[in-house]
């Protein structure tokens, strides 16, 4: 099963184990990895499962649709270029090992 | 009873708000027990994508639970599901469950939400006939899809118009009845529901406006047809109602706490009993941004004034004044709501309708209320900003698609 190191806002890291198809924020909440809200349970509708990744994995990942670009305006943290929203990174084989930092707020 | 040194704080309802509560007290640095009581025998699970994702088979209940196990026992969280509160003694601080338990409280929360409204018509206790509230209800619907052709839905509100929305994609024949002249009535305004009626009618469902359900017919217990007011009869093997929640208020009534159309609680969600509390979508408040009371369904309620209540319930009085905002999803559209539009006597289009992307923004004296985007999420994150910033671009500025809404929020 591919991985994903988290890194939460405390600096805490942790490394949990998401099914393929499975989202990035699915996989933070069932592994209760702090820092994300997941507010909408992943409808695209809250932009509180804001995480910066990794820049590695950045081109690895499909691009963002424009729904998902549109939200991360209205993250409650710094938007970067890395930014992204979980609950709209499906995860695959190749992104084992995917590095995820939470930001300190989501709301 | 807990001791003043270390307050045990009570919530009843672990759903959206309950499970907010229990959190945000905690980390506004309640120290004392923290028991969570839920009638329903899960974890707290989100129940937007009941209607959405759920139903059309791409979620599945394992994904729906708001926080892991593990996070109610770090937090130290007490848990208790499937345990039914039967009643509250307020002068004791105690509640009562059903079982017979007592459980000593100094501060109780009430977050007991809403049950659907079921119309009194002849037939509405035949097999095939079901509300959507919980995840039992959304896997007895679910379960009974395949031998589903037709279906009538009773009541063109949010949740029944994601019901005929994924219905329809899965291929059922969906007849949607309004008794309303319009679609969306109690909780949208009349430019936004005008739109959702056509891309209903063009995906093929029947949406029948000024119609009500007279009588569900049956045979050998079980759904045929429903027969509606103007004598039309539909064949169908499901009926899903949708026409409103009724707050569950029976709790708080019956210990003496005033109840009108819901919980009736201050800015603080506090109850006239300093001790009670209530959140979510069983409580009337007076809402900051309306500026008077009422009562809102939505997970930005639930989950925003369960945070300050939390922390009022922690020793730290905190007002709940977050602007309201709504999404739902059908079919292909995206509809976000910011804003309370009630009031509104002025509206300005921004986009084409005829792409599918567009906004409206409702006025009232020249005074921005409320902004309903339709696949434009841009709109809306920059709306909430604008709303809760207080600042009200004109009418003209936002009818003119070169103004940018975005730079406005963050001036
Ligand atoms: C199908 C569906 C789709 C929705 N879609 C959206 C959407 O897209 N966007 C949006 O913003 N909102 C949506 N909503 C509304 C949103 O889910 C509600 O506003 C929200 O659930 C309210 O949370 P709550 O915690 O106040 O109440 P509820 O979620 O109703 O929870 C109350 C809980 O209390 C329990 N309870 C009641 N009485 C007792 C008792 N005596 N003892 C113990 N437990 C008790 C109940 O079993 C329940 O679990 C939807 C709702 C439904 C049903
Ligand atoms: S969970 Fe709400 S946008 Fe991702």
């Amino acid at each position: 099963m591919p991985r994903i190191i988290f890194f939460q806002p405390d600096g805490q890291r942790r490394e949990v184990e998401a099914p393929v198809g499975s989202s990035v924020m699915l996989a933070a909440v069932q592994n209760n990895v702090r820092g994300i809200d997941a507010d909408c349970g992943g409808c695209c509708s809250c932009a509180t499962c804001h995480c910066y990744v990794d820049a590695a994995f950045l081109e690895r990942l499909p691009a963002p649709e424009d729904m998902e670009l549109e939200m991360l305006g209205g993250t409650a943290a710094e938007r970067r270029p890395n930014s992204r929203l979980g609950c709209q990174i499906a995860m695959t084989a190749e992104l084992d090992g995917l590095v995820v930092r939470l930001p300190d707020r989501q709301v | 009873m807990a001791t003043a040194g270390a307050r045990a704080l009570v919530v009843v309802g672990a759903s959206h708000a309950g499970a907010q509560v229990a959190a945000s007290a905690r980390a506004a640095g309640h120290a004392g027990p923290i028991r969570l009581i839920g009638e329903e025998p899960c974890l707290p699970y989100q129940r937007p994508p009941l209607s959405k994702g759920f139903l059309l088979g791409k979620v599945d209940a394992a994904t729906l639970p708001i926080r892991a196990a593990a996070f109610y026992r770090e937090e130290a969280i007490d848990l208790l599901p499937g345990t039914r509160v039967a009643a509250i003694d307020r002068s004791a601080r105690t509640v009562t469950t059903a079982a017979g338990q007592r459980i000593g409280y100094d501060r109780l929360v009430l977050a007991v939400g809403a049950r659907p409204r079921l119309p009194p018509v002849p037939g509405i206790a035949l097999d095939g006939v079901l509300a959507l509230r919980s995840l039992a209800d959304a896997e007895r619907l679910r379960e009974r899809l395949p031998s589903v052709g037709a279906a009538v839905v009773i009541g063109g509100g949010f949740i029944g118009l994601e019901v005929a929305a994924a219905l329809t994609a899965l291929g059922k024949r969906v007849t949607v009845l309004e008794a309303q002249d319009r679609l969306l009535a109690r909780a949208a305004a009349a430019p936004l529901a005008v739109h959702v009626a056509a891309v209903h009618r063009a995906r093929g469902v029947d949406v029948r406006l000024r119609t009500t359900a007279a009588r569900i017919d049956g045979a050998d217990g079980r759904t045929r047809a429903v027969v509606c007011d103007d004598g039309s009869v539909l064949p169908a093997d499901l009926v899903v109602v949708g026409i409103g929640v009724v707050p569950e208020t029976a709790l708080a009534a019956a210990a003496g706490l005033a109840c009108t159309d819901g919980v009736e609680v201050d800015r603080f969600a506090s109850t006239a009993d300093p001790a009670v509390l209530a959140v979510g979508d069983c409580c009337r408040h007076p809402n900051a941004y309306a500026g008077r009371s009422l009562r809102l369904e939505s997970v930005q309620h639930a989950v925003d004034q369960a945070k300050a209540a939390g922390a009022t319930a922690a020793g730290r009085p905190t007002p709940y004044e977050a602007v309201p905002w709504f999404w739902s999803d059908q079919f292909d559209m995206k509809l976000q709501m910011v804003g309370l539009c009630a009031g509104w006597t002025h509206h300005v289009v921004r986009g084409d309708p005829a792409t599918g992307r567009f906004s409206i923004f409702y006025f009232r004296d020249g005074r921005l209320l409320a902004i309903d985007s339709i696949n434009r999420a841009a709109e809306h994150v920059a709306g909430r900003r604008l709303l809760a910033a207080g600042r009200s671009p004109s009418a003209d500025e936002v009818a003119d698609e070169s103004f940018d809404l975005a730079a406005a929020a963050r001036a």
